[in-house]
């Protein structure tokens, strides 16, 4: 079966998310128990159509943009249409779309208690389908106006769903927090976006990433511009010492919620470290490389210290994300073949990993006292209560850990092994960060799951078919990408190498197996 | 040109065709006070309703056949009237367009009686409030429909402001369309005592911002010897080269003339330090009113300042420029700062929108500092954006209503603790204004993004000669994202707290965080279905007191409806496809 690679792909996917949402909402009111079929089928359906694109995808030009377009949309202003996906792309366009179904599942019972008809879980899953659109376009976006168009437009369906359908009495603040660090990242880059075009060719495609790319700039400005644009990604990621909004977020989200923003949003930052800041600011980039290394390693070591100093299980689970995060950086800008390609699969599968995290904590803190209690303390012995429960939340946590066999094992090591390549000491440091997080994911297995069973939690249930179902996909996909990463290195390799020739830096010789010469960083 | 022959007269020629729009506007106003004295009262109100909506129509009708006459493929360019008291160019044609548009979208405000049966202005103004006879004048059920010839004569000096070519003409215009606001602006059905401190609040600063105008004006003759525009220009290149005869310091007329003259426009388009009035007036007018005044008078007042900046300031005596600059640039800075930050302050969605209006000041004199034509073209796109948003906005406030003790509809609910849980009585109301609010905050998808990011461009790019203004940009992203925090902050209290009713009283909780929750007035506790969480009580910084009147929200007959529908869709087509406004203003400012 051939697929057409010339079908717009990129932008059926964008949009039939948003037709499912005005379905949502064109609902007349008494049929709100049809807004979780409809939300369910249109993701989907959206799984369906991703498939046929990767298929469509031409893996041995993973490192061209493919099914590409571009249409004029507002030619004085410079700003087009344009989408197109290389390998990475790709890959984080599919970890979007095929997280979506599993927090419409997960969603089943966590919003609405069918006191009010469904009427507000209809307008939850209606504001994940418009936040469906806007991931896939923000991942496929190749003008760097459209770029920033999404990734601000975002803000506002996440704001809603924290904000209006989060938990505890804090969720408002949260969402203020979640905003407000967001926007003034975006601003600034707004600013930084402003100037580039200025000092850019200018015309009616002025915005397309490829005319800004290679543009011939001041050093100041450069570094200027460079700046703007990596503080809304380092919020965005988020890195230290911005990462402060993201556990205050997770903590009051609806977990199906914090999947997609911990597990997709959050790599809009790294991916537009990838995209933007290195082809568009190279010699910025090499000029920064050093601080931003440092800024990646405190990460890792703070949010595993914090994560295991957490009485919270989704603040738990939010700081080993920046403590991730400090990883991804790390091998961007260690700039090696193999810690770009490592940094590259890391984000998809961290986006699996505390996909699956989350979603197993969700399902463990609905069993709590009340049905909303996150302490860790307040669990204990689960693991007689529920097994299969507590299976699934140790497969999430060694792949937190990287345990060999497990997907994020692959990548974890591909970004150690390129950094040290580069930067012995940042490497070795980091290397202690897997140390901590086998202590804060065991540690919390333990309090969790062993020791006696609570009396108020002995009748539990365990997880049901539909919470097995959810989780199931993401189990495979962590053990199946364990075994066999060769089909996603495929994807991210050749990306890499373009990134790296953006950058003009060379990667080091051979693999860090046999110490090299050039050790620091040029 | 100016005929120089003193001693033979020259009747002028009047081109009267540019003048058609000016005077149909006008004449429906002189038709309008005709129908106050011999129409019936019964029927005046449909009639001057028809007249004004009418005119308003006629006029943006003979605007766009003139500007396709004048600025289409077969356009003959700029028309000046009277010998170039009036500058028909492209620029002045775009902001009477937005002027007729948004008039017409206010009145439609104005027209509308709701379903609580009554419009927004006092039976009798002139009644001392509280008296004898103003409970008389209610009880006849009295309607003062001078209001309308009111708006079309301020509507008429609205349209010259920004054609003006000279500062007399400039000056006539100024005060035309002020007179009729001051009055309008006392003339509030409800909170008339507040409503009248608005209007001598506004009088006695616009008379003052006035006289600093003429004076201005009156130096800036002195020095050139011209009130005309282009006059004024010539005479400071001429004192550029340096030409023999002129006294020493002659620079320093020039320079406190212009800055007086700015210090008038300023003063009309609400930049600090000459804001003082905006929060107030914005508060205490009749709110149809209110929505007018934000929008049209900061089109014409912009237009103006556009006007002299790029005729005056760009032409600068070279010495003088560096000076008027800075002062311009500390005003655009205080201005974005103190919009953003006070107005976060505030409690009162009026006022919230009053200072949102100064903060949008600071951005439009961010757009004209780039000294550039794209500078041009990102106000004129602004002005209509922010024009059209700011009517819906105020049309959406008029809807919201408190209810008095024996049920009856009373005043609007301008508290914006009323203004809580409007997300779930009527979500499509909420909804409007939040998008309104998020096109002011500059969030993509919305025109208000669109509009911002033009503004911005054009500060960045700049000119060769004056430089770039990206640290005015800077700035601008910094007052945005403060300002995003007061616009979410209204979206956080119409959808996401919960109203307690009971025995009539409304009270809303947990709006804001709990961080910046000061105690204010009466806190209920939010009723938690699950007491897990009561560990933090949530308190507000919006609170009303309790026994505050509950809250309802009236229908509209249909002009409110119509206007808040236009913008609605004016936001989101401009921020999705804005390509054929921007294709549109560029055609019409290319050539002026």
């Amino acid at each position: 079966m051939t697929i057409d690679p010339n079908f717009p792909w990129l932008t059926v996917l964008a949009v039939v998310p948003l037709v499912g949402a005005a379905v949502l909402w064109a609902l007349p009111r008494g049929s709100a128990r049809l807004a979780r079929p409809v939300a369910l089928a249109v993701a989907l359906v959206e799984v369906v159509l991703v498939a046929l694109a990767v298929a469509a995808f031409d893996t041995s030009r993973a490192g061209e943009h493919q099914l590409a377009e571009t249409h004029a949309w507002i030619p004085q202003l410079g700003a087009s249409y344009a989408v197109g996906v290389d390998g990475v792309g790709l890959l984080l366009v599919a970890l979007s779309v095929g997280l979506v179904p599993l927090v419409v599942g997960a969603a089943w019972r966590e919003q609405g208690d069918g006191s009010d008809g469904g009427h507000r879980l209809r307008h939850y899953l209606a504001l994940v389908l418009v936040l469906e659109t806007f991931m896939v376009l923000v991942f496929a976006a190749r003008d760097v106006f459209l770029f920033y168009v999404v990734f601000e437009a975002m803000l506002v369906p996440v704001y809603f769903m924290i904000g209006g359908f989060g938990d505890g009495a804090r969720r408002r603040y949260a969402a203020i927090k979640f905003l407000v660090f967001s926007l003034v990242g975006g601003l600034v880059m707004l600013a930084a976006v402003v100037a580039l075009y200025v000092q850019g060719p200018g015309g009616e495609q002025g915005f397309l990433t490829d005319s800004l790319t290679g543009v011939a700039l001041d050093p100041t400005t450069e570094r200027w511009l460079f700046l703007g644009f990596f503080l809304a990604f380092a919020i965005k990621a988020p890195m230290f010492p911005v990462h402060t909004w993201l556990p205050d977020a997770a903590e009051h989200a609806p977990a199906g919620t914090s999947v997609l923003l911990v597990g997709v949003l959050d790599k809009v930052g790294t991916f537009g470290m990838l995209t933007l800041c290195l082809p568009l600011f190279p010699s910025a980039s090499r000029w920064a490389a050093p601080v931003v290394i440092v800024l990646a390693v405190v990460s890792i070591l703070y949010g595993a210290l914090l994560a295991l100093g957490q009485k919270d299980l989704m603040r738990l689970v939010a700081y080993t994300s920046v403590s991730h995060f400090g990883f991804i950086v790390l091998g961007i800008f260690a700039f090696t073949q193999v810690s770009v390609s490592g940094a590259s699969l890391y984000m998809v599968n961290h986006g699996l990993s505390t996909g699956l995290l989350f979603l197993v904590a969700g399902f463990l803190v609905l069993r709590s006292r009340g049905g909303r209690s996150r302490d860790v303390d307040g669990f204990g012995g689960m693991q007689r209560v529920t097994p299969v429960l507590a299976g699934v939340f140790l497969v999430a946590g060694l792949s937190a850990l990287s345990l060999p066999g497990l997907s994020t094992f692959v990548s974890e090591i591909m970004v150690l092994v390129g950094t040290y390549g580069r930067n012995h000491p940042a490497a070795i440091v980091a290397a202690t960060g897997v140390i901590l997080a086998a202590l804060y994911v065991l540690l919390t297995y333990k309090r969790v799951f062993t020791g006696p069973v609570r009396a108020e939690l002995a009748d539990a249930p365990d997880l049901s078919a539909r919470e097995r179902w959810v989780a199931a996909p993401l189990v495979v996909a962590l053990l199946l990408f364990g075994f066999l990463p060769g089909p996603l290195l495929d994807l991210v390799r050749d990306p890499a190498a373009v990134t790296l020739e953006d950058v003009g830096v060379d990667d080091v010789a051979g693999t860090a197996a046999e110490p090299t010469t050039e050790g620091s960083d040029s | 040109m100016i005929a120089q022959a003193a001693s033979t007269f020259v009747p002028p020629e009047v081109q009267w065709f540019a003048l058609v729009p000016l005077m149909v506007v006008l004449g429906a106003g002189v038709v309008g006070v005709l129908v106050e004295s011999f129409v019936p009262a019964r029927a005046r109100r449909p009639v001057q309703t028809v007249l004004t909506l009418g005119a308003l129509v006629g006029a943006l009708a003979v605007l766009v056949v003139q500007g396709w006459q004048w600025f289409g493929p077969e356009g003959t360019g700029q028309v000046l009237v009277l010998g170039g008291s009036m500058v028909l160019d492209g620029f002045s044609v775009a902001l009477q367009g937005t002027i007729l548009l948004c008039a017409f979208l206010a009145v439609l405000v104005v027209t509308d009686r709701t379903s609580a049966r009554q419009d927004a202005f006092a039976p009798s103004a002139a009644a001392i409030p509280g008296s004898e006879y103003e409970e008389l004048a209610r009880r006849r059920g009295l309607e003062q429909t001078e209001v309308y010839p009111l708006l079309l004569f301020a509507v008429g000096g609205m349209l010259v402001f920004p054609a003006a070519g000279d500062l007399v003409t400039m000056f006539v215009a100024l005060e035309v369309l002020s007179l009729p606001l001051y009055v309008l602006a006392g003339m509030a059905r409800r909170r008339r005592l507040l409503s009248q401190e608005a209007s001598f609040k506004y009088f006695v600063l616009g008379a003052f911002a006035s006289a600093l105008f003429l004076f201005g004006t009156a130096l800036l003759y002195g020095f050139s010897g011209s009130v005309r525009l282009d006059g004024i220009a010539r005479m400071s290149l001429t004192v550029a080269q340096d030409a023999p005869g002129l006294p020493e310091g002659w620079v320093l007329l020039w320079l406190v003339g212009i800055l007086l003259v700015l210090a008038g426009l300023l003063f009309k388009v609400g930049a600090v330090p000459f804001q003082a009035w905006t929060p107030d007036v914005y508060q205490g007018a009749p709110t149809p009113i209110t929505g007018f005044m934000a929008a049209c008078t900061k089109v014409a007042a912009f237009g103006a300042l556009v006007r002299v900046v790029y005729l005056l300031v760009v032409n600068a005596p070279p010495e003088a420029f560096d000076a008027v600059k800075a002062a311009l640039w500390t005003v655009a800075v205080a201005t974005m700062l103190v919009g953003a930050v006070v107005g976060a302050t505030q409690t009162d969605v009026k006022r919230m929108l009053g200072y949102s209006s100064i903060a949008h000041a600071g951005f439009l004199l961010v757009a004209l500092l780039g000294f550039n034509a794209q500078g041009v073209r990102a106000v004129v796109l602004y002005l209509l954006v922010y024009g059209v948003s700011t009517v819906g906005a105020f049309a959406v406030v008029t809807l919201v209503r408190e209810v008095g003790p024996g049920g009856e509809v009373v005043g609007e609910a301008t508290h914006l603790g009323q203004w809580a849980g409007l997300g779930r009585r009527s979500p499509l109301l909420a909804a409007s204004f939040s998008l309104f609010l998020l096109s002011f905050a500059g969030i993509p998808l919305t025109a208000g993004f669109i509009a911002k990011f033009s503004a911005f461009e054009a500060a960045v790019r700049g000119t060769p000669y004056t430089g770039s203004a990206t640290a005015l940009v800077v700035v601008g992203v910094i007052a945005s994202a403060i300002a995003v925090f007061f616009y979410v902050r209204v979206v956080v209290i119409m959808f996401f707290s919960r109203t307690v009713e009971g025995d009539g009283s409304t009270v809303a909780v947990g709006a804001g965080s709990a961080e910046d929750a000061d105690g204010r007035g009466a806190t209920a506790e939010e009723p938690e279905p699950h007491a897990t969480q009561q560990g933090t009580p949530q308190r507000s910084s919006v609170v009303v007191a309790e026994g505050a009147p509950a809250v309802t929200v009236v229908r509209s007959e249909w002009g409110s409806l119509v206007t808040v529908a236009v913008a609605v869709v004016t936001v989101l087509l401009v921020g999705v496809f804005p390509q054929p406004v921007l294709d549109l203003v560029d055609g019409l400012t290319r050539l002026g």
